[in-house]
């Protein structure tokens, strides 16, 4: 006699989802069938309040949606602004924003890599590890611009504060100890028995698969693809700066993993550059606050922790957009979310839920 | 740095490849009839020199007559991008092929535009809500959505401190 499947809701209220996330499946015994994505629990209509606001009051909104690293939300939809304007960013502005969005990628990735080995089962110890490095770099932010997650910190034109004095010593100091650190992540994580067994040939995404399901970010160069908006469409100073694209080459958990643990060593690399080179000068053009751009549209993106993140405006000449569109990464990401959960465990479509990296306000805006 | 295909030169393309279509085309960006985009799509993908792999984004645009659905195409190996548009003929019951069959990426994507824009995509595996609810009255992207009494526009015409060059009445 056929059994019937057997459904489980996996969230919304449950840690391994990372938010307010829900993935309804369906079992036969211990294996998947069939899985559904259901979203829109964090759903608050982003793109339609934005119409109503002209485009400096958008900026808060950006932190909200991607909330572990605002500092790149905020530049991708500055950069769209400023497409769409035609206005020039200074050059110490242009390298202050290199700065913040690195570190930023680092404190994201640190709670990416921290959530993952949590997943895995090497229950909250590397975590907090993880929270010690991201610490640091929030009182960076904190000192810079009063906030620590919600940043507002770019703006258009530029960026809203210079960083004060002590700002220089107190980042030199934290860019200076994490080689050493990631060196002890890596010796205590690469290797662990427990991500092994767990993450390794696990959720395999291969790179015909990974374009074609339109992934970006450390997912698709877990493929094996080295696709790095950084690097093939360079914003803000990037291309003055030298880095790799570490790239994975089976696309599994653990590569997913491995390739974030190597962004974080790039990411020092950049910031040691920069911070080297930061130039003197204006730090914003100063614009009004509002502004009516001519009538157009304008797509910019940027290379955020979680893969491409764009934006597209629409100005029909008026002071608000006339459309604002987020190109999310953690919600296109999830498409192939199903693909790779069918077949296997309960158990395995968590760790796979924790290597693609959603951030829910993300997903649903 | 990524080059922007042009209009002009991806419409001279689609022109050789595809004599009956009736496409315009500007500077940035080409606009091709709603029928015609899937076999367009798969060309796009297909063709060794445009190579467009990669669908960035889909989204649409509520002009207020009708709709506006956008596609953003990548090459991964030839690195440039193009911009496709495609314009419904209906503002009620908007309806335009999908894409799914060509791009996997757009599957989410497609359900997000049809849950807050309205506009149906024929092929769709799987056309449901996906941020609201099944029964949520109305389409909430939609320009028309909440218009208040009387032809009042929700909230302000001109804001604080905006410097606006006075205008003859």
């Amino acid at each position: 006699m056929p059994a019937e499947p057997y459904i489980v809701n996996i969230g919304p209220q449950h840690p391994s989802t990372h938010g307010v996330f829900r993935m309804r499946v369906a079992l036969d015994g211990e294996r998947i069938v069939d899985a559904d994505m259901v979203m829109g629990y964090l759903h608050r209509s982003m793109e339609k309040l934005a119409e109503e606001r002209t485009y400096t009051q958008n900026i808060p909104f950006t932190d909200r949606t991607d909330y572990l690293s605002a500092m790149n939300s905020n530049l991708a939809y500055c950069l769209a602004v400023e497409k769409l304007a035609g206005v020039e960013v200074p050059e110490r502005a242009q390298v202050l924003r290199v700065i913040f969005a690195e570190l930023q990628r680092i404190a994201s990735h640190s709670m990416a890599l921290g959530t993952f080995v949590n997943d895995c089962g090497a229950w909250q110890t590397p975590l907090m590890y993880m929270f010690r490095e991201r610490e640091r770099i929030l009182d960076l932010f904190e000192m810079t611009c009063g906030a620590r997650l919600t940043v507002n910190y770019m703006r258009i034109g530029g960026v809203s504060f210079d960083v004060p004095d002590e700002f220089m010593p107190a980042a030199l100091s934290i860019v200076g100890e994490l080689p050493q650190r990631i060196a002890e992540y890596e010796e205590m994580l690469l290797e662990n028995e427990i991500i092994l067994a767990r993450a390794r040939g696990i959720g395999v995404l291969t790179a015909d698969q990974a374009i074609n399901a339109s992934a970006s970010g450390p997912i698709l160069r877990a493929s094996g693809v080295a696709w790095d908006i950084r690097k093939a469409d360079p914003y803000a100073a990037y291309n003055q700066f030298e880095f790799d694209i570490p790239v994975g080459t089976h696309g599994d958990c653990y590569d997913r993993f491995a390739v974030r643990m190597a962004e974080v060593r790039q990411s020092v690399r950049i910031l040691e550059q920069a911070l080297d080179v930061l130039p003197e000068g204006p730090v914003n053009v100063g614009l009004p606050l509002a502004m009516r751009p001519e009538p157009g549209e304008a797509y910019a993106r940027i290379e955020s922790p979680r893969g491409e993140l764009g934006f597209y405006l629409v100005s029909d000449g008026g002071p608000a957009p006339y459309r604002f569109h987020i190109r999310s990464p953690s919600y296109i990401n999830l498409t192939a979310m199903k693909d790779l959960v069918v077949g296997l465990s309960v158990a395995d479509s968590i760790v796979i839920l924790g290597s693609i990296d959603i951030v829910v306000g993300e997903v649903d805006r | 740095m990524t080059k922007l295909f042009g209009g002009r030169e991806l419409a001279a393309r689609l022109a050789e490849q595809f004599p009956d279509l009736t496409l315009s085309s500007e500077e940035q960006y080409i606009v091709v009839p709603p029928a015609d985009i899937e076999p367009i799509a798969r060309f796009l993908r297909d063709d060794p020199q445009l190579d467009f792999k990669f669908l960035i984004s889909v989204t649409a645009v509520d002009w207020l007559e009708y709709f506006e659905v956008v596609y953003h195409l990548q090459s991964l190996s030839k690195n440039h991008t193009a911009v496709v548009k495609t314009l419904t003929t209906d503002h009620d019951m908007p309806i335009v092929p999908s894409v799914v069959p060509v791009w996997q990426g757009a599957q989410l994507q497609e359900r997000e535009i049809y849950d807050l824009m309205g506009i149906r995509f024929d092929g769709h595996p799987d056309m449901r809500r996906i941020f609201l609810w099944d029964g949520f009255p109305g389409h909430p992207l939609r320009k028309d959505f909440l218009s208040l009494p009387s032809g009042l526009q929700p909230g302000l015409q001109q804001f604080p401190r905006e410097s606006v060059p006075e205008q003859s009445q």
